[in-house]
């Protein structure tokens, strides 16, 4: 298990925990992303900039920051 | 009875576009999730009766997780009927909060929009199964194109409220929509078509920044080119050959005096448009033959920028450099803006969520970006002394933007939340949506920001009649002679770029004592000390008086930092 952040581009894993508040954690819920979602990381700016992935059909950028709290396991 | 009718939904689904063509009326809608904040309230005939209906702002969940998400929730609870705008390409997480509406009991209809691109991807979707298992109607529409729509009209009055549905638990719900999808959707396999490439290369950060170049300089092209064109063979003609022998025989008529200083011009006599400070003549000039092209221009960009989805890839491009600065992506759509003009940029620090980012984008662009007229007056000013003089302009008020940006992060209170941002598919910009959008954009700015002007030059016009600006300029002398060596007139000028930048910086050639190091001081203040009228209003309508005295302060406070400054670099006294 490890941090969505740590992922390289292209790898796709399956969430199994998303760590962090409630807030945090309904946010993404509501756009689908939570445990047991496949979830494909599609590009990484540098310097610790936003990630941005693909769950279902459905793509978001997100914050290095937030991929950090989620945690994943590689397939 | 049917009296009110709420049309919820998840961002980006082509909300908007229902309610106009329900209503006739028009909203901004937007191929990025959160254009509707605000509500719009319209008006339709269903069977002979006038009905009210509400365009709710995007939501993702009926338990208010920000601003947006609780007017939308306030509106449910008054609604007859539930209009449930849903995406059809992206089914299971819009299923969630039809579920949550469903729950509430309320009559609720089930429209699936984007029905022509779900399509298009290969995903079949058996709307009359869907019907029958959430036991609502269900219409497919294209709203764009207003397919089904009438269907959606004829069937309002079916939409009813399920009593099959208690509240479950979040997990429970989930595994439900699942069963559901697997009954009701067949996705086919595709291969990667050229919309996926597309995304792939923008994205990327290796090919999507020399993309994102490419894209910014043609829009600033595009804009250039429209705007020009407007300005120096539509309007200025207009003005020239059809207002101008009005104006001259409303002069003779009026003789010289009072009257003809304020609504024609200080010296009897001439029609000058640009610099006189009529009424009649600057006021209207400035704001519908310089200004109004490159609004027009500018939004028509925008529009096709937004429609076509590639703004939030830019904004995921920009985030790193934007977050050290307190922002986030978005906060390219004010500064991209702003170079046009500030006061489209200033109205687009709302896409920012916090006070914060929106105080720091507001007050950059007003420190650090100068408008397309501005700019194009630097250039007229310093070209002819040699390249280098305006890369000097330019370069300090980059570095200002950053320098300033990452102070203004440490020092204002608030949050700096990460980006957080759906990326919507690519889609093709409908061009009659495009028109129509920017139409809607330059009515506004013609009823909201052209009266404002019109004032604006009133004041400053009478403010120098009776002799005010002059007075300030003296007495502003001694500091501009002292502090950044330059002329005592500079002050006049600053004074006037108050109502037009690029008329200031065009005063400082007619200034006796200048030299090319003192052109680029001024300059460059004249950028970075205060915004325009213009901007002025709208940015104090952003912010509010007090945030706006603040941002006002450090503009000013910058502008002496920076005018010291570059006096020791450049003049070395």
């Amino acid at each position: 298990m490890k941090p969505l952040a740590h992922l390289t581009r292209n790898q796709t894993a399956k969430i199994t925990v998303i760590n962090g508040g409630y807030g945090f954690r309904r946010r993404l819920e509501v756009l689908g992303i939570r445990e047991g979602q496949n979830v494909k990381v599609l590009s990484k700016q540098p310097l610790r900039g936003p990630l941005t992935i693909c769950v279902g059909s459905c793509q978001m950028t997100l914050g290095r920051g937030m991929a950090h709290k989620i945690m994943v396991e590689e397939l | 009875m049917i009296k009110k009718i709420v049309l919820m939904g998840n961002p980006n689904v082509g909300k908007s576009v229902v309610f106009s063509r329900l209503t006739g009326a028009k909203v901004i809608s937007s191929n990025y999730p959160g254009t509707t904040v605000d509500f719009s309230k319209g008006k339709m005939i269903l069977q002979g009766k006038t009905v009210e209906i509400i365009d709710a702002p995007g939501t993702y969940s009926l338990k208010p997780g920000n601003r947006a998400e609780e007017v939308a929730a306030k509106m449910l609870k008054e609604a007859d009927v539930i209009v449930d705008v849903v995406d059809s390409t992206n089914l299971e997480r819009i299923l969630y909060l039809t579920h949550e509406i469903l729950e509430t009991k309320k009559p609720v209809i089930v429209v699936l929009n984007l029905w022509d691109e779900a399509k298009h991807l290969g995903i079949h979707i058996n709307e009359k199964l869907l019907e029958k298992i959430l036991g609502v109607p269900v219409v497919p529409t294209v709203a764009l194109t207003g397919e089904g729509i009438k269907t959606l009209v004829s069937r309002i009055n079916e939409a009813r409220s399920p009593i099959k549905y208690k509240p479950i638990g979040q997990d429970k719900r989930w595994i439900k929509i699942g069963q559901i999808i697997k009954r009701i959707e067949r996705v086919e396999h595709r291969h990667h078509t050229l919309r996926d490439k597309i995304n792939d290369l923008t994205i990327k950060p290796s090919t999507g920044v020399p993309i994102a170049i490419v894209v910014v300089f043609l829009t600033f092209l595009i804009v250039w080119l429209i705007g020009e064109s407007l300005s120096k063979h539509l309007i200025q003609p207009v003005f020239q050959y059809a207002y101008k022998p009005l104006i001259v025989g409303f002069g003779d008529w009026l003789g010289p005096g009072f009257p003809y200083k304020i609504l024609i011009g200080q010296n009897y006599g001439i029609i000058d448009f640009e610099g006189s400070l009529g009424i009649l003549t600057t006021g209207f000039y400035v704001p519908l033959a310089i200004v109004l092209p490159y609004i027009i221009a500018f939004y028509f960009m925008l529009s096709l920028l937004e429609d076509s989805g590639y703004l939030p890839r830019l904004a995921t491009l920009v985030d790193t450099v934007f977050h050290k600065i307190g922002m986030h992506g978005f906060g390219i759509i004010p500064l991209f803006l702003g170079i046009g003009c500030n006061v489209p940029g200033a109205l687009a620090t709302r896409t920012l969520e916090t006070r914060k980012q929106r105080f720091i984008a507001a007050t950059l662009l007003a420190i650090a970006v100068p408008c397309m007229a501005q700019t194009a007056m630097i250039f007229g000013i310093l070209g002819r002394y040699g390249i280098q003089y305006i890369l000097m302009v330019i370069f300090t008020l980059m570095i200002l933007y950053f320098v300033v940006g990452i102070i203004l992060n440490r020092f204002v209170k608030g949050k700096s939340p990460e980006i957080f941002m759906e990326i919507p598919p690519y889609r093709k910009p409908d061009f009659h949506v495009t028109f129509q959008k920017t139409w809607m954009r330059v009515r506004w700015f013609l009823k909201e920001a052209v009266p404002f002007l019109i004032l604006g030059v009133a004041f400053i016009n009478i403010l120098y009649t009776v002799g005010f600006l002059q007075w300030l300029g003296n007495a502003f002398q001694p500091i501009m002679q002292g502090l950044f060596g330059l002329p005592g007139e500079t002050s006049i000028a600053m004074v006037v770029g108050f109502l037009r930048k690029d008329l200031a910086v065009g005063m400082l050639l007619t200034i006796e004592g200048m030299g090319v190091y003192q052109l680029v001081i001024a300059a460059t203040m004249l950028t970075i000390y205060f915004p325009c009228v213009a901007s002025f209003i709208v940015l104090l309508r952003e912010l509010g008086l007090k945030d706006m005295i603040k941002a006002a302060l450090i503009m000013i406070c910058t502008a002496g930092i920076v005018g010291i400054a570059l006096r020791l670099i450049l003049l070395g006294v």
